[in-house]
Parts: structure tokens; C-alpha cells; sequence
């Protein structure tokens, strides 16, 4: 390296350090950005866009090819919008239990609280699963002859098969995810709350002000900009959600659990005719959805640091 | 050990300029200190020598080759930074040992002479710590002896007793006079304090605003001052800076007074003319008020035991600071005659620059 | 300190409030909540197939015990059998006949008894089905995932660190030409997550001849803007004078980055070290897509295809889930402060 300098000079080492990780970004993020959206406009089974025939944007007409798109049973392509539908629906109520729980929590861990480091690594620790893990734990307890059925049962109640009922399934879905990723928002909203200084509070007491007020006028509007980039990120990985889903449901009972990444994934790799430009469509749709909302995390963040 | 030659050295900043062209020279094994104010650009011009900022104009040469392109890690210079920048991570030995490595040197040289450094700044009982664990003194003779070991061409110290208490300062003042004495190289030395700058340099370059205003020995530059701001910026307590008007050859008139006080020459200043006329505290006596050149009230007095300083004020002049010698008594408010040494007074035209009287 | 004064003891002076009562429910309701489903994940991992299927479960790994009884080749399970006159005796039994049982006192060997199977209960005792790890490691390629995964994790987060940490010293220490561009470039990638570009790097992998291959899951994601931030963040912080004392000190700019730059990095390199272990270590979606053989599976991708096949072998699913989690849970219990305020610092996982 020192007599790579001696060639090169000092001014132009940054280039060096730089490249190894810009020529990664382009192997495997810009490169692939690029080829997406040649995916997306051409057909066929081909796997290298030099065989694939240019089909202009029937990829996309495909996908949108809707009689009403409120019903995905009157589009062609029924399994892309019932994964739009269940994602919609699994991320507004994933993410209002993820950011309304982790901000009790935080709050409660931001009391005077003996063993706190304790009960933060207890909300924390399932964060560090894999999604395999995690779902394989719950699947174990929600199974038919599973924990939750005998306590259901010794209470005189029937079995539920949590997992093969439509409702239920969608239900423990959002509820897994939120019991594994629920200590990171926490996390973070505790952070914030730490930052908030504590002379304020004291003031407040002076004041003789009630609890309930001290949280609504002081702690939340305080704790605003971090609540913020928490529904945002927590928004951003509830709309790519997959892997817990696809481990504990399989997508199912039928396509009741499926969401959009599975349905690109089985699309792209797992189903029978391997259809690499309806998923690059997808992907581009969905590439523009996650676009949208980080450019709005950015703003928030951007703004919060100014 | 080397020469060092700048030649209208420019430095700017998109539109800021810090450095107006300097020039100076600076023979082989002289101390050099830079001296001003903060802002000056002393230390940046510091730097460009180093090699760590780029000059916008202006060619450095040591020992006659030009090394304006060359980088900082190949001019063969050494450096002593404010914060003395010790890898907090290496030991003291490995601290003074990393630059002979950069320069493949064998272990036995490496150790020899990273020893004998360690000996000549009382180290060796040391070499084993990280910096965190010496002391402010001690951390300073690391910084020294890093550049000792080197066996630079030119030595440079930014500002490198500023982070020491006062009497670890003086010490370490003195340490540094031995050293140079001792190893003899051609060393830069930035400083605002100019009790350093007199103490240790040979030569002092005193800068303001990127411009050079006054380079020459301490006592030339303390006994004739080329400008206002040289006789204002070097001695402690200041010169005292009295507003005064020409009254003819020879004559000078202090503030609104009407006794001319006359002086060896005044030159070529026209008769009738704004000066400013410059006594420093010790070149005032206390008189009678009938021999003074001047009468002030006594506004403040310091005994510092060896000597005392009077501070007064007198009708449309500035405060004055006068110094006795041993312990004299004045009381507050009561008026005092004062009587300046004709041979040791300071003239400086309307622009500010030095009348040679002498 | 034990429970009763952890939950007893409060710091505020001035008494209880129904908020701090509220609250420690609260949280011994998460404990239960969060702690409860591995506990038992564990607990279910050390029971036999036998009891696995039992409705309801018991509590804690159970089995039969067993005796030796002279004359009989094999062990006899033991149950306790009540008596026509009321009273309880221990028995072994032999062989089961339609609705009787032929039963056998162990202590007297010679006479045999007939019991109806309805007044004999087994006999159970603690124990740990100890072969749902043993066998697994045996009789499937688990090793094979073991190994891939730790493969897998040790060299993508080598290369994550060095690649991440050049970049983040080029874009930390110097001022050159196309700087914010390359700022630019590492945050947009920070935008763009793989799920959304599955197919083309699918292809890039495929055209590098990397497919099946643990080089294919390495080495998509081993430049992580993630990572270049946090390190980046982290050396700015340095003092500039120590780069410059280097420099003087005519160290090449590749032994400022290595010598100097990098020992002082070390925490944020921590940092970045225990977060990569952690995304490769649980790498899904990816490795689903790229590895296709069972001999290049990670351990992840081995335990969702033996969730498909091994339908009825909960016992070494169990216990696989249990070998997958416990590397992770090691690292959080020694490390958990160091993750968390990590995590807390930069936001990001």
C-alpha cells in the first residue's frame, strides 16, 4: 500500500480506500437497480436480460389489470393485490401496537424504576432472534396441542387452530412481529426520553403539576421527533415485512397472511414458471412505496438535527 | 539541520486571505519564533511549512530545493503540536519509535535512538506507559522527544507550552533553551506569549493580519520597534502610547501640553504634525512636578515587592504605567510629576511606523 | 439484593403511587411475555417424542421411569397401580393384554399380577431427552449448517469491517474531489434494502458464478452504508492533530488508516462487529433465495426446511431452534450494555 502511494501519490489515496466498498455499492445495489427496471419492461423466462423480449410496460398493466381494486378477486394478478391488502392492513395495525407499546414501555422503563437495566434487556433480547426463531417459538406455543390451547382448554374453553384460521393467523402475525421487534423502538424512545432534562421535570414538580399533564405537555411534545422517525421506521420495515410471517403462516391459512416481498419471492424464485418481470414490477412498486416514506424519515431527521 | 527560505508565501481560503505574501529567511540551526496575536496566521504559516496546508502562492525552499509540492510526510521536518498528539494507543516507546519505523530504520538504530532521547528528557523510567497516564509535563517531553528521534531537518513547535501550567512553563521554557543549545538544529516556534518569544528565540518574527511587521533579535525588536503595533504588542506591562505633536526640529509637545520636551532628532516628520510618542514604564522617573514632563494622579498602585507600578491618568492622554524600582510609596489620587528617559523615548509618524531618533 | 426488595424498594421518597405499582405489573407482565416463550422453547427441547405429543403438556421435561427387574431382559416401565382393597402398590409392568395388564412386583420377581389398565398410573420422573441434540447432529446435516452460518458470519463481517472502515476513513480524514457524491451514493444505498432488488443481484451473483456458493450470501451485503456511518461518525471525532503528527512523522497515508485510525476506532468497530454478526448470523430472505442444495444451507435456511419436512419431529426442531438461538443469546448476555447503548446512539440495527 505504501508503494502503491509512492506511484499513485497522497492526493489521490482516498480513491483507493473508497473503492472497495463503491465497487460492492455497484455490484450489488446500483448495478442491480438498473437491471430491475430492465426486468420490469421486458417477458419471458429468461434469467439475462439479453434473452428477454422488450414488452414495454405490460408487466406493470399486468399487475394494475384490476376490474376494481378495492376486490382483488377481480384482478388478474389477485395474489399481488391480496399481498397489497395484507400488508396494508398487517402494517397499520403493526405499527400503532409497535409505536403504542414501546412508548409505554419506554415511559415505564423512564421511571424510577429499581433494575432497569434488567427489565430493558428483557424487552430487548428477542430482537436479537433470527425471524426463523422467533417464528418457530411461537409456532410451537400456538400449535394445536400447543401451550396456549391446554391453558385455553384448562380454563374450560375449546381449541383454537390459531394458525389456520384466517383472522388468527393475520392477528399472530402482527403480534410476532411486534414481540420481536418491539425492544428496538423501545430502545430508542428511551434514549429520547433520557435526553429530555430532568431540570424540566423538577420545574413541573415545583409547579405542582399532575402526572398525566406532565406527560401530554412535556414529555410527549418533547419526545416528538424520536416518535416520529420510530412510526416512520417502523413503517418502513412493516411494508418489507416477510420472513417471520413466511416461517409461522406460510403466507396462509390460503393467501390470508401473504404480503407483497413473499409474493415477489415465490413469484421471482419459488413458483413453478419462475417469472423474473412480474417480480422486478413489483419490486420497482414497492422500491417506490419504501422511497417515499425513507425521503420522509430523511426529512423528519433532517429537521430534528437542524 | 537545514536552511529554510520563503518567498512570498500567500495563503487564502476561497476570498479570505490569511497569508499576504511573506518572505523570510532563516538560516541554518537558528530558534525562529513566530509572534502575534491570535489570528495573525502565525500558526498556518507554521503549517504550510509543515507541509500540512497547501500554499495559494509562494515558493518554500529548504536548503535551496524548492519543496512547495513535496508532502508533509517527505520535507524531513518534525513537529510539536499545541495538543501534542500522542497516539493514545502506543506506549511512549512505540510514541518516539513509530516514525523511525515509517522510516524502515533497523531495531538496534530504533532503539538506540529512542534510548538516548529518553535519557536527554528524563523519560526512560517511562517508556513503557501509554500518555494517558503522564502527566501534562511529561506528555510535552514525549512530544519532544518524537521529534527529537527523528533527527529532522527543521523543528517545529506550534504553541507547544500553552496546554502547561505558569511554572511548569517556565521550566520547560528553560528546558527547551537547553535543548536547542544542546542539539543545535534549526528550529520554528509559534507563540502568542512574548515572554517566550524573548526568552527563547534568536530571532522574533512578529506577524499581524498574514503580513510580517518586524523580524530581528529580541532586543531590536524590544529596544527599536519598527511600528506602533510591534511597540505595542512586545513588552510587559505595554509601552505606554502617548497621542503628541512636532513643535519644530527636535521638539516634541505631549498631549494638550505646551512644554516641548526635546528629543535627539525627529527626522524627516514635518514640523506641526501628529505623532504618537512612545515611553515604556521603565523609562519614566518620578520627579518633582516642577522638573516633570508631565504631572498624572495616582490611580492605582501594584508592589510586587522587587518593584511598583504606578497607573495614572493625566488630562487627554491614555493611562499611564510607570515602573519603580523596590518598594516605593504613592498613595491613591495624590499627584505625581513624571519625567521620561530622552534616550530611550519612541517616536512613530501619523502611519504608525518608527522615526529613527537615534 | 433478592426479588421481594427489588420490588419493594422504591427511590422516590414520598410513597407508593397507583402509576408505580401499575408500572411494576407492567413489567413482570413483559417478563413473562418476553422470557416465557423461550423458557418454554427450551424446556420443550429436552422432552421425549413421547411426551411432546402428550395434551396438556406437563410443565417440565418428564419421563417414565424405568426399572430393571431379574429374569427380564429390558427395563420395565413402572407405574403405581391401586389395589382391589384400596391400597397403592408400585408394580413393574410386563406386557399389556387388551384391557389387563400383566404387572410385577419388583422387589418379588416370581409372581405376576393381572391389573386393569385403568387403576395403573406411570410413573414419571424428571428428565432430559438429552439425544434431541445428539441426534440431530448425527443423523442430518446440521453440522453442515453450523459450519456454513459460522462461515458465513466470520468472513462477511472481516471483509464488512475492513471495506466499511476504508470508506469511512477516506470520507472521515480527507477533502477530495466527488466527496459529497460518494456521501451521496452511501446514503442512497441506505435506501435501497434487498428485498426490492432480489432479482438482479440474483443475476449479478449468477453471472459471477456464485450461486450455491456461501460467497454468493457473503458478499451482496458486506458493503453496509450502515456501517460506513457509523464508523465515519466515529472518526471524526479523532483529533485531526494526531493525523497530522503521523503524517510528519512520514507515515504513508495506508499506516495512518491502519496504525493510527483503526486501534482508536475500536469501539465503533465493536459496535460494528456485534451488529454484523447479528444480520449475517439471522440472514433469511437472501440466503432463501441463493441457496438452493442442502450442503450450502445456513442454519437459518436448514431450520425452515426442517419446519417443512420434519413435520412430526418437533423433539429435534426444538432443539435445533434452541442450538441456533443460544450463539446469539451468549453475545447479548455478555454484551448487552455495550448493543443497547450502541443501538441507542445510532438509531440502527
Amino acid at each position: 500500500m505504501t508503494g502503491l502511494q509512492r506511484l499513485i501519490g497522497e492526493r489521490r489515496m482516498p480513491y483507493v480506500f473508497l473503492l472497495p466498498n463503491l465497487v460492492f455499492f455497484g455490484l450489488f445495489v446500483f448495478v442491480p437497480i438498473a437491471i430491475n427496471f430492465v426486468y420490469s419492461v421486458t417477458g419471458g423466462p429468461a434469467l439475462f436480460p439479453s434473452e428477454r423480449p422488450y414488452v414495454a410496460a405490460d408487466q406493470y398493466s399486468y399487475l394494475f389489470d384490476c376490474g376494481s381494486y378495492v376486490d382483488p378477486n377481480t384482478c388478474r394478478e389477485d395474489h399481488f393485490w391480496r399481498g397489497v391488502y395484507n400488508t396494508l392492513f398487517f402494517s397499520l395495525f403493526q405499527v400503532l401496537a409497535m409505536v403504542g407499546l414501546s412508548l409505554l414501555t419506554a415511559v415505564v422503563l423512564n421511571m424510577k424504576i429499581r433494575g432497569r437495566g434488567f427489565f430493558r434487556a428483557v424487552y430487548f433480547f428477542p430482537v436479537l432472534l433470527s425471524p426463523v426463531v422467533v417464528a418457530l417459538i411461537w409456532k410451537w406455543i400456538l400449535q394445536r396441542d400447543g401451550l396456549l390451547n391446554a391453558a385455553i382448554t384448562g380454563f374450560g374453553g375449546d381449541r383454537i387452530l390459531f394458525l389456520t384460521e384466517p383472522g388468527w393467523a393475520m392477528f399472530w402475525a402482527i403480534f410476532v412481529s411486534v414481540w420481536a421487534h418491539m425492544g428496538f423502538y423501545t430502545l430508542i424512545l428511551l434514549a429520547g426520553l433520557q435526553a429530555i432534562p430532568s431540570d424540566i421535570y423538577e420545574a413541573a414538580e415545583m409547579d405542582a403539576t399532575p402526572r398525566w399533564r406532565v406527560f401530554w405537555r412535556l414529555t410527549l411534545p418533547l419526545l416528538w421527533p424520536n416518535l416520529i422517525v420510530v412510526i416512520v421506521l417502523s413503517l418502513i420495515r412493516a411494508v418489507q415485512t416477510f420472513d417471520e410471517v413466511f416461517v409461522l403462516t406460510g403466507g396462509g391459512p390460503g393467501t390470508s397472511t401473504l404480503m407483497v416481498v413473499q409474493y415477489i419471492y415465490e413469484t421471482a424464485f419459488s413458483n413453478q414458471v419462475q417469472n423474473f418481470g412480474l417480480a422486478a414490477a413489483a419490486s420497482v412498486v414497492l422500491g417506490i412505496v419504501l422511497f417515499a416514506l425513507t425521503l420522509a424519515q430523511l426529512a423528519f431527521t433532517q429537521r430534528k438535527s437542524s | 539541520m537545514a536552511e529554510l527560505k520563503l518567498i512570498d508565501i500567500k495563503k487564502s481560503y476561497g476570498a479570505a486571505t490569511i497569508i499576504h505574501g511573506v518572505d523570510l529567511a532563516i538560516a541554518d540551526g537558528e530558534f525562529v519564533v513566530f509572534v502575534g496575536p491570535s489570528g495573525c496566521g502565525k500558526s498556518t504559516l507554521l503549517r504550510i511549512i509543515a507541509g500540512l496546508e497547501q500554499v495559494s502562492g509562494g515558493e518554500i525552499r529548504i536548503d535551496g530545493q524548492s519543496v512547495t509540492n513535496v508532502a508533509a510526510s517527505d520535507r524531513g521536518l518534525a513537529m510539536v503540536f499545541q495538543s501534542y498528539a500522542l497516539y493514545p494507543h502506543m506506549s511512549v516507546y512505540k510514541n518516539m519509535a513509530f516514525a523511525l519505523e515509517n522510516m524502515s530504520l533497523n531495531r538496534t538504530e530504533i532503539d538506540q535512538r529512542v534510548r538516548r532521547a529518553a535519557q536527554m528528557l528524563q523519560l526512560t523510567d517511562y517508556l513503557d506507559r501509554k500518555p494517558k497516564a503522564l502527566s501534562g509535563g511529561q506528555r510535552q517531553r514525549v512530544a519532544i522527544g518524537r521529534a527529537i528521534v527523528r533527527d529532522p531537518k527543521i523543528f517545529l513547535f506550534d504553541e507547544p507550552l500553552s496546554n502547561l501550567d505558569a511554572e511548569l512553563r517556565v521550566a520547560t521554557r528553560k528546558e527547551l533553551a537547553a535543548l536547542h543549545g544542546e542539539i543545535g538544529g534549526t528550529m520554528i516556534y509559534v507563540t502568542h506569549d512574548q515572554v517566550e518569544a524573548m526568552t527563547l528565540a534568536d530571532r522574533i518574527v512578529v506577524l499581524r493580519a498574514g503580513r510580517i511587521e518586524q523580524v530581528g533579535t529580541p532586543l531590536e525588536v524590544y529596544n527599536h520597534p519598527a511600528n506602533l503595533f510591534v511597540a505595542g504588542f512586545i513588552g510587559s506591562p505595554r509601552m505606554n502610547l502617548l497621542p503628541a505633536r512636532l513643535a519644530g526640529s527636535g521638539q516634541v509637545v505631549i498631549g494638550n501640553d505646551t512644554r516641548p520636551i526635546s528629543v535627539p532628532s525627529t527626522g524627516q516628520a514635518a514640523s506641526g504634525g501628529n505623532i504618537t510618542l512612545g515611553a515604556r514604564p521603565e523609562h519614566i522617573d518620578v520627579v518633582d512636578e516642577n522638573q516633570a514632563d508631565l504631572t498624572i494622579t495616582v490611580n492605582l498602585v501594584e508592589q510586587l515587592g522587587g518593584e511598583t507600578y504606578l497607573y495614572g491618568s493625566a488630562p487627554g492622554l491614555p493611562e499611564l504605567t510607570v515602573r519603580q524600582d523596590g518598594q516605593a510609596r504613592y498613595d491613591r489620587n495624590h499627584r505625581v510629576g513624571l519625567r521620561l528617559k530622552r534616550e530611550a523615548l519612541h517616536l512613530f509618524d501619523a502611519d504608525g511606523n518608527a522615526i529613527r531618533i537615534r | 439484593m433478592n426479588f421481594a426488595h427489588l420490588v419493594t424498594a422504591r427511590r422516590n421518597p414520598k410513597g407508593w403511587h397507583w402509576t408505580d405499582i401499575a408500572a411494576y405489573a407492567y413489567l413482570l407482565l413483559g417478563v413473562l411475555l418476553m422470557f416465557g416463550p423461550v423458557l418454554w422453547l427450551i424446556l420443550s427441547s429436552f422432552k421425549t417424542q413421547a411426551s411432546l405429543l402428550e395434551f396438556p403438556p406437563s410443565l417440565l421435561p418428564m419421563s417414565q421411569k424405568e426399572i430393571t427387574v431379574p429374569g427380564y431382559p429390558q427395563p420395565l416401565p413402572l407405574f403405581t397401580v391401586t389395589m382391589e382393597d384400596g391400597t397403592t402398590r408400585e408394580l413393574a409392568q410386563v406386557r399389556r393384554v387388551g384391557i389387563q395388564a400383566q404387572m410385577i412386583d419388583p422387589a418379588n420377581s416370581g409372581r405376576q399380577l393381572r391389573v386393569p389398565i385403568d387403576k395403573r398410573v406411570p410413573v414419571r420422573q424428571f428428565a432430559l431427552a438429552t439425544e434431541n441434540y445428539t441426534e440431530p447432529l448425527e443423523r442430518f446435516a446440521f453440522p453442515q449448517f453450523l459450519a456454513n452460518s459460522v462461515f458465513v458470519t466470520v468472513v462477511a463481517t472481516l471483509i464488512t469491517l475492513l471495506i466499511n472502515s476504508m470508506a469511512a476513513y477516506a470520507l472521515s480524514i480527507y477533502e477530495f474531489k466527488g466527496k459529497n457524491a460518494a456521501m451521496l451514493m452511501v446514503i442512497g444505498t441506505l435506501m435501497i434494502p434487498i428485498t426490492i432488488i432480489l432479482v438482479p443481484v440474483y443475476l449479478v451473483v449468477t453471472k459471477l458464478g456464485l450461486v450455491n456458493s456461501l460467497w454468493a450470501v457473503i458478499l451482496p451485503g458486506a458493503a453496509t452504508p450502515t456501517g460506513v456511518f457509523l464508523l465515519r461518525q466515529y472518526m471524526l471525532t479523532l483529533p485531526r492533530d494526531l493525523i497530522e503528527a503521523a503524517r510528519m512523522d512520514k507515515a504513508s497515508e495506508w499506516q495512518i488508516y491502519w496504525r493510527i485510525v483503526m486501534p482508536l476506532t475500536l469501539p465503533a468497530l465493536a459496535v460494528l462487529t456485534i451488529f454484523s454478526i447479528m444480520w449475517r448470523w439471522n440472514e433469511f430472505l437472501w440466503p432463501l433465495a441463493v441457496l438452493t442444495k442442502t450442503e450450502s444451507y445456513t442454519l437459518q435456511i436448514g431450520l425452515n426446511a426442517f419446519q417443512g419436512e420434519l413435520q412430526t419431529q418437533w423433539q429435534y426442531l426444538l432443539a435445533m431452534t434452541v442450538m441456533t438461538l443460544t450463539p446469539v443469546a451468549i453475545v447479548f448476555v455478555f454484551l448487552q450494555r455495550f448493543i443497547t447503548t450502541g443501538i441507542a446512539n445510532t438509531g440502527m440495527k
